[in-house]
């Protein structure tokens, strides 16, 4: 048997760890608290997607605002838009998607005019991953990473919403979508939807769907409400504004670090190659113009030829969420 | 023979007929996995968030490494029990499990968002934690009288859970206190983790703590860890019933998915239906125990899998949604709370003396791969013919196998003086 003696010198170290350890914790979370900063939610007076075509705006990382690239401007950009922490703009429709502070993950999902006035606010769980308007700016699709799925293992799953401004039509999450998949219907508890990319007849659209760990590129159709798969080790589409060509991120390797790289498919030729950008992109492409692709990557907005020629060529620096509202 | 009853002869005579306490040692132990469990469950809530937000790092990419870990864990256990049966090193192995994952946080804190550093630091928790389980349930039996094990293990269980309930409680305060930094939940976590260690190595005694070398007892059992296996047939029938009863259980993420279809609940609820699960296991796990004491423990054993089978029964009925919910999710706390503790306590008896580790790892290992299979296969089903195909066949799996569970499962060998 232990003696008191030695029952006592055990509570000792017992409070004296105890004081040590709540100290230091303390202390950390003290410190961590006093950092603490607002953010702004809505974008200033006068700032708005109204500043000429080919205009290029970003999220700005320091501040987590939308920012207008401006070569003028100190710093080489305005951030005087709202905070999203992904942001699309096109036609007359901005999408920003915003996290609530808060544990389980929140978001909201925000549809701006072109003043950046707000015109409906969606409240989802989630964490925000792409956002992407219609060249008319009448569909609108989003990701959003859920964390919940599986509690107490650190896997995800995606859901991926597509909101119909027309008639005001949300569907929350297009995972039961029918969806045929090598020529059979497919069903499977592990399908995840990510990356729509819309038509110019706004009813068609692409997307990623991940199903018994490999990915494909659908083809969706809204007014039937099916979709299929055409090609296989597809991620987060990007139609070109003529509709002939898909930007896709395609795993090029099986281990952690930088699987992905970025290629262009031709929907009539059937063909496909790689861009002249020899990193990892993990981003769903945009495309500037019918011949060039941007993206994030490390921190900043890239840009590279789509018909694989040339060099990458930084566009922002600490931005993401590239969008040219026109 | 070869089993834990012998040499317990020398335990001291116990009141009858009265309550009696838990054994110090079994809250120790309990205390150390309460406290542990709270800093673990700390960084599993707030993991997907630092990944994704503080980081940036694609989720997909990381669900590939967090599959590769988990079947390395199995392994890892066998070694843990083995391991902690050679000259009955349970309480160094033990706390080698706590250390390695207390130190795992502070792994996350150095690796500063290198994606190497952290999936080293999660493989160290999964590690240890792997390591640890086996050294700590065989020092559950060994501190425990034979005829009190379900109650010992359930009160261990029951302490475990409400640390695994206070965890993510604690991550989102501190979350909400320091306007989101991940780092101050890993630090605080390292220090939870640390003082569930301290406690482990001050108030969990060794294998053998008053007992004096007892020359009389059965010689040390020799040989692998299958050597348990081969002599004790007994033993070998619940290692079969851990794997048949493993294999037909489907996983309760599965479960969860199917009552979310069900419900069409809004996914901001998702996360909370594993704490309704987990709420009803705590509060049932020590009287289970007591009950599998009171009663043998094959017959617990069997009712906990029948109300899983149960609550497979009530995804396919035609209930109210509401109903089909708070149903599912009483019946898998009921199941968890007459199976989990109860499984080790109704080994514990039939093992050999100094193979207790070793012996309780097979068996959970066996249980863990069969479970694996089991969700692959459920998956694979569910794919090729739908939801509702799948669950009937979980159905007729688990219906076969407690039937088998049923004529296979031994008794507990009466212990001396047992008194009921």
């Amino acid at each position: 048997m232990n003696t008191t003696a030695s029952t006592r010198a055990r509570a000792a170290i017992l409070v004296l760890a105890l004081l040590l350890l709540g100290g230091g914790a303390t202390a950390y979370t003290l410190r961590a608290a006093s950092g603490r900063a607002a953010a702004t939610g809505t974008a200033d007076p006068g700032f708005t997607l109204d500043r000429g075509a080919g205009t290029l705006y970003v999220r700005d990382t320091a501040s987590g605002r939308v920012a207008r690239v401006d070569p003028a401007a100190p710093g080489g950009r305005v951030a005087g838009g709202p905070s999203c922490d992904r942001f699309h703009a096109a036609g007359p429709t901005a999408l920003c998607l915003q996290r609530r502070p808060g544990v389980p993950a929140r978001s909201y999902v925000l549809v701006l005019d072109r003043e950046l006035r707000e015109v409906r606010r969606i409240a989802l769980p989630g964490i925000p991953s792409r956002a992407r308007v219609s060249a008319s700016g009448r569909m609108l699709s989003w990701t959003m990473f859920a964390t919940g799925d599986s509690y107490a293992r650190s896997a995800f799953a995606t859901r991926t919403s597509i909101l119909d401004l027309r008639t005001g039509y949300l569907v929350k999450n297009i995972e039961q979508i029918p969806l045929t998949l090598d020529g059979r219907r497919h069903h499977a508890p592990d399908v995840n939807y990510w990356g729509v990319t819309f038509a110019a007849d706004d009813n068609r659209f692409y997307a990623t769907v991940s199903t018994g760990g490999r990915t494909h590129l659908v083809e969706g159709d809204m007014r039937n409400w099916s979709a299929r798969a055409l090609r296989e080790n597809v991620e987060c589409p990007s139609l070109s504004p003529d509709g002939t060509r898909i930007a896709f991120k395609k795993r090029v390797s099986d281990g952690p670090r930088e699987p992905w790289r970025l290629y262009v498919y031709d929907l009539r030729t059937g063909r496909e190659h790689p861009v002249a950008e020899r990193r990892g992109i993990d981003d769903q492409a945009l495309w500037t113009d019918a011949e060039t692709l941007a993206y994030g990557y490390g921190g900043a907005v890239w840009s590279v030829p789509a018909d694989g020629t040339g060099t990458p060529r930084q566009l922002a620096a600490d931005a993401s969420s590239p969008a040219v509202p026109g | 023979m070869y089993l834990a009853t012998t040499g317990r002869r020398d335990a001291p005579p116990r009141p009858t007929g009265t309550r009696r306490r838990v054994p110090g040692t079994v809250l120790a132990l309990g205390a150390v996995s309460l406290v542990t469990d709270v800093s673990s469950e700390m960084v599993t809530a707030v993991l997907p968030l630092y990944l994704v937000l503080g980081l940036g790092l694609s989720p997909l990419q990381f669900g590939l490494l967090d599959g590769l870990s988990t079947g390395a864990t199995a392994l890892v256990r066998l070694l843990g029990g083995a391991g902690a049966d050679r000259g009955g090193r349970h309480k160094q192995i033990g706390g080698l499990g706590y250390a390695l994952s207390a130190c795992s946080r502070l792994g996350l804190l150095l690796a500063g968002g290198a994606t190497g550093g952290i999936a080293g630091a999660l493989a160290a928790d999964k590690l240890g934690k792997g390591v640890r389980t086996a050294p700590r349930d065989a020092l559950i039996t060994l501190h425990s009288p034979p005829e009190d094990l379900g109650r010992a293990f359930g009160t261990h269980r029951a302490m475990d859970t409400t640390g695994a309930l206070l965890g993510p409680l604690a991550a989102f305060a501190l979350l909400w206190a320091t306007a989101e930094t991940y780092e101050a939940v890993f630090a605080v976590s390292f220090c939870v983790g640390a003082f569930g260690v301290l406690l482990w190595l001050l108030f969990v005694p060794g294998r053998q703590r008053d007992e004096p070398p007892r020359e009389t007892a059965a010689p040390r059992a020799r040989g692998g860890l299958l050597t348990a296996l081969r002599r004790s047939p007994a033993y070998r029938r619940i290692v079969l019933c851990a794997a048949l009863l493993g294999a037909a259980t489907v996983g309760d993420s599965f479960l969860y998915l199917l009552l979310q279809r069900r419900l069409d609940l809004d996914a901001t609820w998702f996360p909370f239906l594993p704490l309704g699960a987990a709420g009803v296991y705590l509060l049932l796990a020590v009287p289970a125990g007591r009950l599998a004491d009171r009663l043998g423990r094959r017959g617990p054993l069997l009712y906990g899998h029948g109300a899983l089978l149960l609550a497979y029964g009530l995804l396919l009925a035609p209930v109210p949604g509401a109903a089909a919910l708070v149903g599912v999710l009483v019946l898998l706390g009921v199941f968890y709370a007459a199976t989990d503790g109860v499984l080790m306590a109704l080994t514990g008896p039939f093992l050999a003396e100094g193979r207790q580790a070793g012996g309780l790892a097979v068996v959970q290992t066996a249980q863990a791969l069969a479970r694996l299979g089991a969700a692959v296969a459920f998956g694979a089903l569910w794919t090729a013919s739908g939801p509702e195909t799948a669950l009937v066949a979980a159905l007729l799996a688990l219906t076969a196998a407690l039937c088998c569970a049923a004529r296979l499962l031994p008794s507990v060998p009466t212990p001396e003086g047992s008194t009921t």
